[in-house]
């Protein structure tokens, strides 16, 4: 019976074709789409708001590097890493993340929670030349971004495009976009608490220590201080049931 | 006047008018490019660079369109459909041996960055870990595995379907559409220009290219096999056709993403976060299922029973192992999600199914290898069938160990470290490594028309040196990674974590340096079969040439030879 249905399958080249569509289709149903609709995917969290546009733009630039190829952004319920890292990492907090940055190796720590851990200088001197404050350290040097002006004249289509897709920005944060980067880093700047109402607990300053530029060096900087600060994690409790996934 | 009336004597031989309708493709895109390129050059990053990518792909086009015109306006070129497209196969063998080299250097040279980052690490951003890593891992996986498969199986489709390759002159747009694909992902990530998704790092608009390109594949694939002289679809084109199809729906669906502007490198996927990672890993692990082996096992297929001279050991296994390896297969990519944000019951059936896969898997590795039952003697004598064979035994164990790690207590320690580095690279270099070189070993002489390769000598070194590459790459990687796993969890006496993360990574140098070396000896053996390669071309040493009429092989009249037909 069996070896007569695959004796048909084998002459026809287009039952074949869908045997084959038919058979692989079920997996990818079966575990992908369910988690658009569980609601229990992704935890009800207080913090988690989206991406300032200075943030957004580190964030791409952070992308582009391909830090991911050694730095995770996931750090998982075990004793060790719960230790070195801080809270393991929710589904909440990559909920705006295009694409997700969890990553598949630790060449490097985890950065997850990186944000508040080291001053804006340390960072800067670190990515300029790592070896000059972790002897030991064997990543690449990112000397250029200091020097690379950070373009952000289309900031507006980026937020714009994730707008698009779902991320709650509004009328009014697409509008000053382009103002808002400058904002951010400004810690006089005049829409302070515009801004800050926007952006909850956005920090605001300049990153890279040069304020009269606007460097690729103060965007990435900006992300990397922001890394894993958003959830307040003395209102979240991990053993509720609606919580346990 | 000859030529005239061997046109007219052979019936076989028609005007070949299948290009006119590639210019309805490569216009359009074209002026896309054209205006990408002349564009404003968007992006938050990467904005001199988007006018420059497009410049390549606009360059790229536009010698497409007016050869196809110069080639159509004077004199139509014809096909002899009574002969097998052997050509594009001659191409695709170049083209593999070439990126091969490539993506084997850039991997020799990220493996030196990380052992002496003091030596290799330059101030530009083009050269950094980063951007090459995405380009070694795109150009072995895609440049050199990808070349392999399509160049094998517009071989194997046309001698196991008697038939030549449907849609005249589409292979060859399936072989320079491929290339540009590649140059336009490989020069994009070098100026920083990627989606961020691991070996899914291509943009938006190479996705689009890639997506035309692999649907002409698949039509051109399924176009010869529906025109086949055979009865039965032989048991290897069943392999290339999930893998061509499956491909297909991976990387459209994991690539859906909304472009910041029409000239904008930039794009946000469609999907974020938890539901990004599940998508991503679905498309990850079978990108190892149905490219690197449901295609390569296609290979093993045609060109083991070929080169032993043996019948396929079992029909009905090879069908049981089919289905059941492209069924499960699917599910298993949550194993590389374990203890992450992903929902607790995915990540079970990801490890479930990941278990459960080491049988099909082993069903094929049994398959293929008792296919030597009677000719076990000929590895002695025969360095390239011991390559096929060797493979095979590469394939068993790197899916052994690939169901072990997917279990979530040894996930714990392996994932994250250079376990799962040296875990992949038994299964590239090992396998898809060693399986492509038999296969271009074979199809070398057969070709160019060679009574033999160049020098079994050099196959012999190649042989011994790439093994012992993987050796000291895998090992190097096991203790990497199996120490580092272990120490990042050590805890003293008081209950104190015990090292900070640069002392775990200290320690690690030497592994490097071995994995660099081990790395560097596999692409030592690579140029040595490129050598080999290209003095077999040539005709010098023992591939003497046979004397033959034509460039390619006469359609064969006979059934196929009855080691490639079902043993039942």
């Amino acid at each position: 019976m069996f070896l007569r249905l695959h004796k048909y399958l084998e002459q026809k080249s287009f039952a074949l074709l869908l045997g084959i569509i038919a058979v692989v289709s079920v997996g990818g149903l079966v575990e992908i789409a369910p988690l658009f609709y569980i609601d229990s995917t992704i935890e009800e969290v207080d913090g988690m708001r989206p991406y300032t546009p200075l943030e957004l733009a580190g964030r791409n630039i952070y992308v582009r590097e391909g830090c991911y190829t050694c730095h995770s952004q996931m750090i998982r319920p075990l004793r060790d890493e719960v230790e070195r890292y801080g809270h393991y990492s929710l589904a909440a907090e990559s909920m705006y993340d295009r694409p997700f940055q969890w990553g598949s190796k630790r060449t490097g720590p985890d950065i997850a929670r990186v944000g508040g851990k080291y001053s804006d200088e340390w960072h800067r001197t670190h990515l300029i030349d790592p070896r000059s404050v972790v002897p030991e350290s064997i990543m690449p040097p990112y000397k250029f971004l200091d020097k690379a002006e950070l373009q952000y004249d289309d900031i507006i289509a980026h937020l714009s495009a994730n707008k698009r897709l779902g991320v709650p920005y509004s009328d009014e944060m697409l509008a000053i976009a382009k103002s808002d980067v400058e904002t951010q880093l400004d810690p006089m700047a005049e829409d302070e608490e515009g801004f800050l109402a926007r952006y909850p607990n956005a920090v605001m300053r300049d990153f890279d220590g040069n304020p009269d530029r606007v460097t690729e060096m103060d965007a990435l900087i900006a992300y990397l201080q922001m890394l894993g600060t958003l959830v307040d994690f003395t209102e979240y409790e991990a053993d509720l049931d609606e919580n346990l996934r | 006047m000859s030529a005239l009336t061997h046109t007219t004597a052979n019936p076989h031989i028609k005007t070949d008018e299948s290009m006119w309708p590639m210019l309805f493709i490569l216009v359009p895109v074209m002026i896309w490019a054209m205006f990408a390129a002349a564009g404003p050059g968007f992006g938050t990053f990467a904005g001199v660079p988007m006018k420059f990518h497009a410049g390549i792909m606009l360059t790229a086009l536009l010698g497409g369109v007016v050869y196809i015109i110069g080639k159509m306006g004077s004199n139509p070129p014809t096909i002899d459909h009574s002969r097998y497209a052997d050509k594009v196969v001659k191409y695709g063998v170049i083209a593999t041996t070439f990126w091969g080299i490539v993506g084997m250097s850039a991997g020799v040279l990220i493996a030196a960055q990380m052992t002496w980052p003091g030596i290799f690490y330059f101030d530009g951003a083009w050269t950094n870990f980063g951007r090459l890593r995405p380009l070694h891992t795109s150009a072995v996986i895609f440049a050199f595995g990808g070349n392999a498969l399509i160049a094998t199986s517009f071989y194997v489709v046309q001698r196991t379907c008697r038939t030549r390759l449907a849609g005249g002159s589409w292979p060859w747009f399936v072989f320079w559409g491929y290339q540009l694909f590649i140059i336009m992902a490989a020069s994009g990530y070098l100026m920083g220009i990627t989606g961020g998704k691991e070996y899914a790092e291509p943009e938006w608009y190479v996705d689009l290219w890639l997506t035309i390109v692999w649907v002409a594949y698949l039509l051109v694939f399924l176009m010869t096999l529906a025109k086949r002289k055979e009865p039965h679809i032989y048991v290897a084109n069943w392999f290339y056709l999930a893998f061509i199809v499956t491909v297909a729906i991976l990387h459209i669906v994991n690539n859906l993403a909304l472009p910041v502007a029409l000239t904008s490198a930039k794009s946000y996927g469609v999907y974020a976060g938890v539901q990004d990672a599940m998508t991503q890993w679905w498309y990850g692990h079978n990108a190892v299922g149905f490219f690197l082996t449901a295609g390569f096992l296609a290979i093993m297929y045609y060109f083991i029973p070929k080169r032993a001279n043996r019948p396929i050991w079992s029909y009905k296994l090879s069908i049981v192992h089919f289905w059941a390896v492209i069924f499960i297969y699917i599910w298993a990519g949550p194993h590389h999600l374990h203890y992450t944000a992903l929902p607790q019951w995915t990540q079970t059936l990801g490890m479930v199914f990941s278990i459960m896969l080491w049988m099909p898997s082993w069903g094929g590795m049994i398959n293929g290898l008792m296919t030597l039952q009677g000719a076990w003697d000929k590895l002695r004598t025969d360095p390239v069938l011991r390559m096929l064979v060797v493979s095979v035994a590469f394939y068993g164990m790197a899916t052994f160990e690939g169901p072990l790690m997917s279990i979530r207590y040894v996930n714990a320690l392996s994932h994250y470290t250079d376990w799962g580095i040296g875990h992949v690279h038994s299964g590239a270099l090992g396998w898809n490594g060693f399986v492509t070189f038999g296969a271009l070993y074979c199809l070398v002489p057969w070709l160019w028309k060679k009574k033999e390769l160049y020098s079994t000598k050099l196959v012999e070194w190649h042989f011994w040196l790439a093994t012992l590459g993987i050796v000291f790459y895998i090992t190097a990687m096991w203790g990497a990674g199996i120490s580092q796993g272990l120490n990042w969890r050590s805890y003293t006496e008081l209950g104190f974590l015990e090292y900070s993360f640069i002392e775990t990574v200290s320690p690690l140098h030497v592994f490097f340096a071995i994995r660099t070396l081990g790395g560097f000896l596999f692409l030592l053996g690579t140029l040595i079969m490129a050598y080999n390669i290209r003095m077999t071309i040539k005709g010098r040493g023992n591939a003497t040439s046979i004397v033959t009429n034509a460039a390619s092989d006469p359609v064969m009249p006979s059934p196929v030879p009855s080691t490639l037909a079902p043993a039942e």
